[in-house]
Order: C-alpha cells, then structure tokens, then sequence
C-alpha cells in the first residue's frame, strides 16, 4: 500500500484559485509580473500532478487522496473529492496543458492580462474541481462554475463572432447544465427512498437502484438521457456539435486549446463516471445507439472536415470524429475499448491542443487562417513545419504516436462485441488521413502565399510546441506508463458496472 | 546476437535522426555520408549475421531479440516490440539495406546540389528503417508499424520537391491509397486477435499448422482477405494500383527505393510470412493468383504506351509485382522472394540508370526527345542494356531464372486455372520484352532527338555511377542463388529455396495431371519469346524507327485506352473522389448551417424574446447566463426547501 496523503486532491484544485486570487493583488500594469505568476502557478500544479502521479497505486481501483469535509449536514452534502485511475490523467492533462497554455498565452495575449490570468487559473481549478469532485453537488458546482470562465475568454479575447458563439456556447451548455440538475436530483431523491438518508455523496448514490419499466416511461432511461444530454453536448456528439466550430473560431488559441484539450473531455469522463455506473440498465439498452452516435460523429466529423474553409473550423471538426471514437469506446462496454477510449481523451487533449497552437502560431504570422489564402510556409517556417507534420501525423493515427494508440484499442476492443461497427469506423481512420493532409498539404506545401512575420518558432512557442510533440511520440511509442495506472479502474468498471461500487483507499483492504 | 539485430535497425533510425535534427546545421557533405555510412553499417550487421544464420542446423534458423513491451490487452497476448531473424527476415533485410546502400551512395551524387538534402538523407534513412522494421517484426501489429512507416515516408519522399503543387498531391495520394489497403489490413489483425488472442507471429505459426482448414473456412479466408488487401494497396496492385505511376514525382534514386528495395515489396513479403495460413485457404490464394496476373497483364499493356521514362518504369514494376503475387498465389513461396530479389537488382539499375540519364539531360523525363544517349554515356548504356535484358529474361541473367521459376510453378499446378494463369502471365512477359526494348531504343540507341544536348558522362561522379556497375552484375549473375535443378548440380541448385524451406509451410500440391508441358520445354518456349519478341522489336525499331506512331495510328482507340491508363485515374476521380466532396459539402450546408444550426437559432430567437418580455435583462449574455443559473437555483432552493420541510 501506497502512501496516500489526502491533501492531495483538495490541493491541486485549491492551488490555481489561490494563485489566481494572489495575482489580485498585483497591479495590472505589471503584466510581466503577472505572467511570471500565473505560468509559475501553472508550473506548481504540474508539480503536484507529479507527485500525485508517483504516489498513485496503480493496482487499486479504489478512490485515493479521497478527502472530505462536511459541508451541508441537511443536504447531506460534502467537501468531498479523490482520485482514481480514470481522473488520475485527466487531472495530469489539465496541469499539463494549462501550464503549456500560459507560456504560449505570455506571448500571443497582451490586452487585460490580469483577468485573463485571473480567469484562466480559475478555469484550471474548476476543470480539475470537476474531475476530482465526488459528491454529485460539488460536480455540478464545478461543472458550472467552467462556464463562467470560458465564456469572459472567448467574450473578451475573441474574434469578430464572439458574441455570437458565446451566446451560442452558453446557451447550449446550460441547457445540459439544467437537464443534469434535474437528474441528479431525481437520484437523489431515488436513493433518499430506497435507504432513508438524503446524501449527494456519489459513492453512495453508486448503490442507489434507479428503477427500470418498459417502454419509455422508463425511468431510468430518462435519468439516463438528462445526464446523457449534458455529456452529449460538451463531448459533442452528432446532433448536438454545432456550437464548436463556432466557439472555437472565436475563441483565444489558448481558448481553443483549453477547450478542445479539456472541456470536451468533460463529457465523454462523465460518461464514465456517472451514466454508466448510475444507471447500467439503460446504459446497456442503449449502448448500440449511443455507438451509432460516437460512429455517425466519426464519419460526420471526417467529411465535414475536409469543406472547411477555416484551419479553426476543420480541426473543431476533427475533434468531433475523434471524440467520436471515444464514444464508440466507451459506449460498447468492452474493457480493451473503453480503455482506448479513455487513452484517446488524453492523446486528443496533446494532440489536438497542439494543433490549435500551432494554427496560433499560423495566425500571428499570416494574419489569417483561411486555408485558401495559405500555402507554402514549409520554406518559410521550417521547424514550424516539422511540428505541425508530426501533429498531423498524430491526429491521423500513424503508428508510433500516441493517436494510434488510443484509436487501435477502442476499434480492436469494439470489434470483439461490435464487428460492424468496428468495421465502419476504421474508414474514419482513411477518411482522416485525406483530410489532415488535404489541408497540409494546402497550407505547407505549394508556393509561399502570404509572407509571415516574425520568422520562425520563438523560443516560448518551440517550448509549448516541443513539448506537445515530446508527449506525442512517448504516448505512442510507451503507452505502458499510462496504461498501467488505468488499468485497475478500468477493468473494475468494464466487469463490474451493473452493480458499481467504488470504496476509498486503504478501506478496501480492511476489508 | 540479438543485439546485432537491433543495432542494424537502429542505425538508419539514428542517421534519420542526426541528419533530421541537424539538417541546416551539418556541412552539406556529412548528410550523404552519414545517411550512406549507416545503411551501409547495417548491411554489414545483417551479412554477419546471416553468416552465423548459415552455420546453424537448419530448422534452429533464428535469432530473436526484444526492446520491451508496447501494448497490453485486458485478455490476449501483449505486443511486444519483438524483432526476429530468421532466412527470410535475412533475405529481405540483405536486399533492403544492400540494395538501399547502392541508392543512397548514388543519391550522394544525385542530390548534390539540392538545397534539402539534409533532409532528404534523414527521409531515406527513415524509409530505410521503417522498412527493416516491417521485415524483422515478429508481431503483426509492429509490422505495421513498419508498414504504415514505410507508408509516411513514401508520402515524405514522393512529395519531397513540395513547392510544386502537383508532386506533393502525388505524395498524398500515394499515402492516402496505402491507407485504404491498410485499413484492410487493420481489420485482418482485429480478425486474427479476435480469434486467437494475439498478434505475434511466433505464437500464431503453430497455431497455424495444426488448422484443418475445412473447420474455420471463411474466417481464415476473410483474414487473408483482408490483409491481401492491405498488400494490394501497398504493393500497387489493381484495384488500388494508382498511386504508384505518379510516385515517379520524387527524386529519381526515391523511385528506385519504393520500387525495387523497399515499400512495394512489403506485400509480397507479408504473405511469404504468412504462407501457412494462405496455403490454408485455396480460393484465396487463387484470387490472389488471379488480381497477380491480371495487374502484371494491366500494367505491361500500359507501359507499351507511356512516353515517360520513369513512367514506362513505373509501370514495368507494377507488372513484375504482378508475377509476384501470381507466384504467392500459386503458392510458390520461394519464387516470388526470388524474384522480389532478382527484381529489386535489375529494378534499382533500371531507375538509377534512368537517373542518369535525366541528370545528364538535365531533367528530361520524355522519351521522345531523348536518344542517341549510346555514345554520349557508354556506362549508363552497358549497364541499362544489362538490366533490361534481366527483366526480359534472356536466357543466363538472373530475371529469365527468377521469372522461369513462376511460370514453372504456376504452370505444374496442373489445375486448368493456372494454365490459364500461366498462358496470360506468358503474354505480359512477352508484352515486357516489347516495352523494355521500345524504352531502350528510344533512350540510348537512334538518332539524338534533343537539340539542346546534356552533359557527357564524366559529369557522373564515381559515387553514382559505381551503383550501376554492381548492381549490373548482381542483375548478370544474380541468378546464381536459386538455378533450377535442370541446370546445376543438386549442391548448388534452389540454394534459395533451401535457405528459405523452414519458413515455408505450405507444399506445393503437384496434382496427378501430368503438367502440359515438361520444364525444360516451358523454358524454352519463355525463351523463345523473350528472345525472339525482343529481336523483332529492335529490328522493327531498326529499320522504321517510326512503326510505333503508325501502329498507335492502326489501333487509336486502344492506343488511347493505354495511354490513358484505362482511365483509371479519371474513373476513381468520378466515381468517388468528387461525389464523395459534394456529399461533404452539401451534408455541411444542409445539416450544420441550415439543419441543426437553424433550428438551435430557432430556440435561441424565443429564448431571447422569450427573456425580453419577461424584462430581467434588456439583451446581452451574462444577463441570460445569470437568469439561468438562477432557475437553476430556484429549483435547487425549492428542492432543499421542501426536504426540510418534511
């Protein structure tokens, strides 16, 4: 047994608020100040996701760092956070690709740095706040608490549409949002019926039994669809992804990143989390529709893409067919594949992280991101090129990068239960590589169109981008490091999701 | 031992790294130095350990090495990143970074003067690597890594000169229609982990032996249907065969790379290494007889047309794939790896003489103003006319063995299927002498059609034009590893065969019909052919330098088919390129912008009327963001309330 200071997890989403509220008091004209600060905060957050990484015990699938403090006695509700083989990397790729945010940010960002600081390290802590979070309250407070955030960055940094795609971005999420309310609520009265105690803690809503009936006056099929719609929406599944495209043109590179790397990952995790152990009955019935879902957003995704006029809106695009197959993972309850699906959140969060940095770097040389006006920088901006090669290579799924890996075990493991739909979805693997290198090829290739300013990679932007692209090759070429530490939780979940129960570190062996 | 093995892997991987990394950095000479040194250093590693291979008992043939754990399954073998040597490996190994070597000491020359070399050694060198991956992985799924390596750098190389629009979509394509077959492939491994729980190829042989076939029929013809697929995408053959012509658009010495040592052979490999399950599924192996021929037919007919020299070539190659896949298919194992050998010899001098010849045109690639190149670069000449005599199959060099050995096993099948195979892969070897000699002739014989005459060959340095001369001889006498038994003494006959017996499983099914005709004839009829066809068609050339022109004139509607390639291209472009864009497009327009976009607007507009009348908040978002989190709260509030009321 690992030492298991519970500390840990309440630290790592109380560190970016701190340090945001510390740089409060720093005078807004010291931006240099303020950016030492927040990247410094960032860096201490990747530290702790370190040593968090080092103290966790692979071999346990039980809740470790579990802290908990009571909060609401009426409610039942609590201060209640921990982290287990699923939140473990979520949380690691949150510290990570905020940290790499801000070096990019101190130099793509000058305008109202100190709130932009402010609300980026308040979007960190509530990011991580919401992967760590186990009562179901402080979840939804987390998961709310995103928004704000991410709408002042896309609102104030933003591009011409911003008000638009803001207004768009918000009223699509709080319409989730309100949905997820009223599930939870519905398992928390569930659960106060069947054991006589009003409590939001998750662990023990896990053994709530949420009744099934025929037809579909199911309940469970309903709470079901209320949680299932909120994920729907921030993943974002076919039908529910048009807000993307546009947060994502508007929105900051940072913005983008953050977005793309992190939020959307929020859904597919709540999958996981909640829907699947919640309410297993429905999340059987219904698992072959929400796989036709995760495999229309892969195709969809791969064919849209490839029209898109705008180097923002294709790679959003690209996300959706991606997230797809994250979907196609999770949805087909097969260990080897949920695995892959967990694997390609992360392996997404690098590289389509990147890419959107590198479509910054992009921007502020060429003043423009649409792909006509583009071409030939690969003799303009050699080492440039060579990044943004590799992360194309990286979405496509080439062996040896980390794309590959996820991608080929979500289809290896759905194709042992679902040969078909495997078999349909490996086409968004082709259809992939003809978009990606369509519009490689249109951008890099061909004669210089629009000259760039300011050269080649500068320092900070060879520092985000080189790092990205170090993680590329280690997640594709040694996977094990990560796999091993999922293993535990994920097995626990693919075997034992109709009847989930998750007990606390050090617990599990008492018993 | 096993270390060698890595280390003969690793050291193209460590060129690509060096000259990749410090591409702008290094003196320009090193890159080509470095790149060459390297391969070169493998081929020394691999020969030694052949050596130690050959001095082994027989079935005891085999070293294997592991650099660690890549991937592990909830049920199911892990892959490991296994490599293993063994005669085959040795073979291909030997004839990649050999081969390979000779390319890249003449890209020293070649590339001189570009101005990416850096790069384009740090690509070769990868290309290199990723190929020796694909042969000595013993896992099905680090072969594809391999695989789809070999496949980048294709995409890398083809598209190497990327300021020209139309070579870079070359290097896409090539990429893109790997990815098709590849996709195939990829589902053969889901197939065979879904049945037998791994992928590693030792842990799959014995599996393998001890099948009956009639048991899992059409599981096991659908696997190797589906990684056929995967080698038909990669080896270029039809339906997937179009990428290969226009992957002429890289460096003449890449040409050489992808389609003598490396890359297109990977195909025909993959099932050598799979033969026991491919000889456990007939039909297959038919069908793949079958798409062998007819592309080996397709392409010969093609090539007769082309006015490009690294066209006409290009297609050459794809027929000679062709007779590999027969020979697989017809389930001689060992000649197609001999012919994959003999090829990749005569292949990589009929590229790099090719090269040469546009070096000292500076830059031609037509035919038709070329000529006369006999006495303006005597070596070139000598060297070429070797070569294409090999890949005729004149009697004595090593294609006419290579190619014999095919035609012999496909014909003593017996079956009336591989008569007819037979009958048609004789046309396309006959319609290969036509080609070649109409090549020959237009490029180094007659008068010199160009105006503008190039350089004299001692413009060549010796570092390309030393590539020619052993690879002329290895073209010559190549032969000399696997001599059928009718000419050589039994010690010194088939060495190949025996080198590669314990890999191959699978027997050859002599049947009781008596072949229709006895080896010896066979051979003598190929020969006959091959001489007499080519003899004609010099003369022809000869005395009416012209007959071709008139011919294409007799037959213009076939001569138009040919010299369009069956509209293949055009075909492909129709059927799915461009619908598969307007779909796009219009599933974009329709359901994003005006579908699910429209409708969501739809909701927005009453929301916020709907926010206007209630007269929270005049317009503006934080405003309905609050009044949502409000409601939120109100329903929370009510909730608790209520509770606690109880």
């Amino acid at each position: 047994m690992k030492f298991s200071p519970t500390f840990l997890a309440t630290l790592l989403v109380l560190v970016p608020f701190v340090g945001g509220i510390a740089l409060l008091f720093v005078p807004a004209r010291q931006t240099r100040f303020i950016w030492i600060g927040a990247i410094f905060t960032g860096a201490v957050e990747v530290f702790l996701g370190g040593v968090l990484y080092a103290l966790f015990d692979g071999t346990s699938h039980a809740i470790q760092f579990a802290h908990r403090v009571e909060w609401i006695p009426q409610l039942g509700a609590s201060w209640f956070v921990g982290i287990d083989g699923i939140s473990l990397f979520l949380v690691l790729l949150t510290a990570f690709l905020v940290f790499i945010s801000l070096i990019y940010a101190s130099c793509s960002i000058s305008q109202n740095v100190k709130m932009f600081a402010l609300f980026f390290l308040w979007l960190e802590g509530a990011m991580i706040g919401a992967f760590v979070a186990l009562d179901i309250l402080l979840v939804y407070i987390f998961w709310e608490m995103m928004l704000v955030p991410m709408y002042f960055l896309i609102g104030v940094w933003g591009g011409d549409r911003r008000i638009y795609a803001t207004y768009k971005f918000v009223l699509y999420t709080v319409v989730g949002g309100l949905l997820m309310l009223a599930g939870i609520l519905y398992v928390v009265y569930m659960h106060e019926a069947q054991f006589g105690v009003l409590t939001t803690n998750l662990l023990d809503l896990y053994k709530t039994q949420i009744p099934v009936a025929e037809g579909w006056k199911n309940p469970q099929l309903l709470a079901f669809l209320a949680f299932f719609l909120a994920f729907a929406i921030k993943i974002p599944l076919f039908p529910f992804h048009t807000w993307l495209p546009d947060a994502h043109v508007e929105a900051p590179t940072v913005g983008s990143v953050i977005l793309a790397g992190i939020l959307l990952k929020m859904g597919a995790y709540g999958l996981i989390r909640f829907s699947i152990p919640l309410f297993p009955e429905a999340a059987v019935e219904l698992s072959f529709w929400l796989m036709a879902l995760g495999l229309v957003g892969i195709l969809y995704g791969a064919m849209v893409s490839m029209v898109q006029p705008d180097l923002k809106k294709l790679i959003a695009y690209s996300s959706i067919s991606h997230m797809g197959f994250v979907v196609l993972g999770i949805a087909s309850l097969n260990e080897t594949a949920i695995q892959g699906g967990l694997y390609q959140m992360l392996s997404h969060g690098v590289s389509t992280g990147a890419l959107f940095l590198a479509v910054g770097c992009i921007y502020t040389r060429c003043h423009t991101r649409i792909i006509a006006k583009l071409g030939g920088l690969s003799g303009a901006i050699p080492l440039f090129a060579t990044f943004f090669l590799i992360l194309v290579l990286s979405s496509i799924g080439l062996p040896g990068t980390n794309g590959f890996v996820g991608e080929f075990l979500i289809l290896l493991g759905t194709f042992q239960t679902h040969k078909w739909f495997a078999a349909a979805a490996v086409l968004g693997i082709v259809l992939g590589a003809v978009y990606m290198l369509q519009m490689f090829q249109r951008v890099m290739y061909g004669k210089l169109q629009t000259h760039g300013e300011g050269g080649d990679l500068n320092w900070r932007e060879r520092a985000a981008l080189g790092l990205l692209v170090a993680f590329v090759f280690l997640m594709g070429l040694y996977p094990r490091p990560i796999l091993e530490k999922m293993t535990a939780s994920v097995s626990h979940l693919a075997r034992h999701y109709s009847d989930y129960q998750l007990s606390l570190y050090g617990e599990d062996i008492a018993k | 031992m096993p270390t060698l093995i890595a280390m003969g892997l690793f050291l193209p991987l460590l060129g690509f790294l060096v000259n990749g990394i410090f591409c702008r950095t290094l003196p320009r000479k090193w890159f080509g130095w470095i790149g060459t040194g390297s391969v070169g250093l493998s081929f020394l590693a691999f020969g030694w350990l052949t050596l130690q291979l050959l001095q082994m008992p027989i079935p005891e043939r085999m070293f294997q090495t592991s650099l660690g754990q890549w991937l592990s399954f909830s049920a199911g073998s892990p892959v490991f990143w296994n490599l293993r040597f063994d005669p085959l490996s040795a073979t291909m190994a030997l004839v990649v970074t050999g081969v390979g070597f000779l390319i890249h000491l003449y890209s020293i020359g070649y590339m001189a003067e570009d101005k990416g070399v850096g790069r384009y050694f740090a690509f070769l060198n990868l290309f290199t690597a990723a190929m020796l991956l694909l042969v000595l992985a013993d896992n099905l799924l680090v072969l594809f890594v391999g695989w789809e390596g070999v496949g980048l750098c294709s995409y890398l190389l083809i598209g190497f000169w990327w300021e020209d629009e139309e070579k870079a979509e070359a290097g896409k394509k090539a990429f893109i229609v790997n990815r098709i077959g590849d996709a195939a492939f990829l589902l053969g491994l889901f197939l065979i982990f879904a049945q037998w729980k791994t992928l590693s190829i030792s842990e799959l042989s014995p599996l393998w032996q001890s099948l009956t076939p009639e048991i899992q029929w059409g599981l096991l013809s659908a696997i190797a249907l589906l990684l056929f697929g995967g080698a038909v995408g990669k080896s270029a053959q039809l339906p997937l065969s179009v990428w290969l012509p226009d992957a002429m658009a890289g460096p003449t010495p890449v040409s050489a790379l992808i389609h003598a040592a490396t890359m297109v052979t990977a195909g025909v490999y993959m099932i050598v290494r799979l033969n026991l399950l491919y000889s456990l599924v007939p039909v297959v192996s038919d069908a793949i007889a079958g798409v062998g021929v007819m592309t080996a037919l397709f392409a010969a007919t093609v090539a007769l047309t082309q006015t490009d020299i690294k066209r006409v070539l290009a297609y050459s190659t794809i027929s000679q794939l062709g007779f590999m896949f027969l020979a697989v298919g017809s389930r001689a194992y060992d000649a197609a790896i001999f012919h994959l050998v003999t090829h990749a010899f005569f292949k990589a001098l009929l590229f790099l003489g090719a090269g040469a010849v546009i070096h000292l045109l500076n830059g031609e690639h037509d035919l038709r103003k070329m000529g006369g190149m006999r006495r303006q670069a005597p070596l070139v000449y000598w060297t070429f006319l070797f070569a294409t005599l090999t890949i005729i199959g004149i009697p004595g060099l090593s294609g006419f063995f290579s190619k014999d050995e095919i035609l012999w096993k496909v014909l003593s099948q017996g079956t009336s299927f591989s008569r007819l195979t037979w009958l048609l892969a004789l046309i396309a070897a006959a319609l290969t002498a036509v080609y070649m000699i109409r090549l020959f002739y237009f490029v180094f014989l007659g008068e010199r059609r160009r105006i503008a005459h190039g350089e004299a060959e001692h413009a060549l340095p010796a570092n390309m034009t030393l590539p020619l001369a052993v690879l002329a001889l290895l073209s010559a006498f190549g032969g000399i590893l696997n001599l059928p038994h009718l000419f050589a003494p039994e010690s010194y006959a088939e060495r190949l065969s025996h080198f590669l017996s314990p890999l191959i499983g699978g027997e050859i099914r002599v049947h009781e019909a008596a072949p229709l005709l006895g080896e010896g004839v066979a051979m003598a009829l190929a020969s006959l052919i091959a001489v007499g066809l080519s003899s004609a068609a010099l003369l022809l050339f000869l005395k009416r330098p012209d007959w071709t022109t008139s011919l294409a004139k007799g037959l213009s509607p076939i001569y138009r088919l040919l010299l369009n390639k069956y509209w293949l291209d055009e075909l492909y472009d129709w059927l799915i390129v461009r619908p598969y864009v307007r779909f796009s497009t219009s599933l974009w327009q329709i359901v994003d912008v005006k579908g699910v976009d429209g409708s969501v607007n739809g909701v927005a507009v009453v929301a916020r009327t709907g926010s206007t009348l209630l007269s929270f908040v005049q317009s503006g978002l934080l405003q309905s963001y609050a009044l949502a989190m409000l409601f939120g709260g109100l329903i929370f509030g009510v909730f608790v309330f209520l509770r606690m009321l109880r």
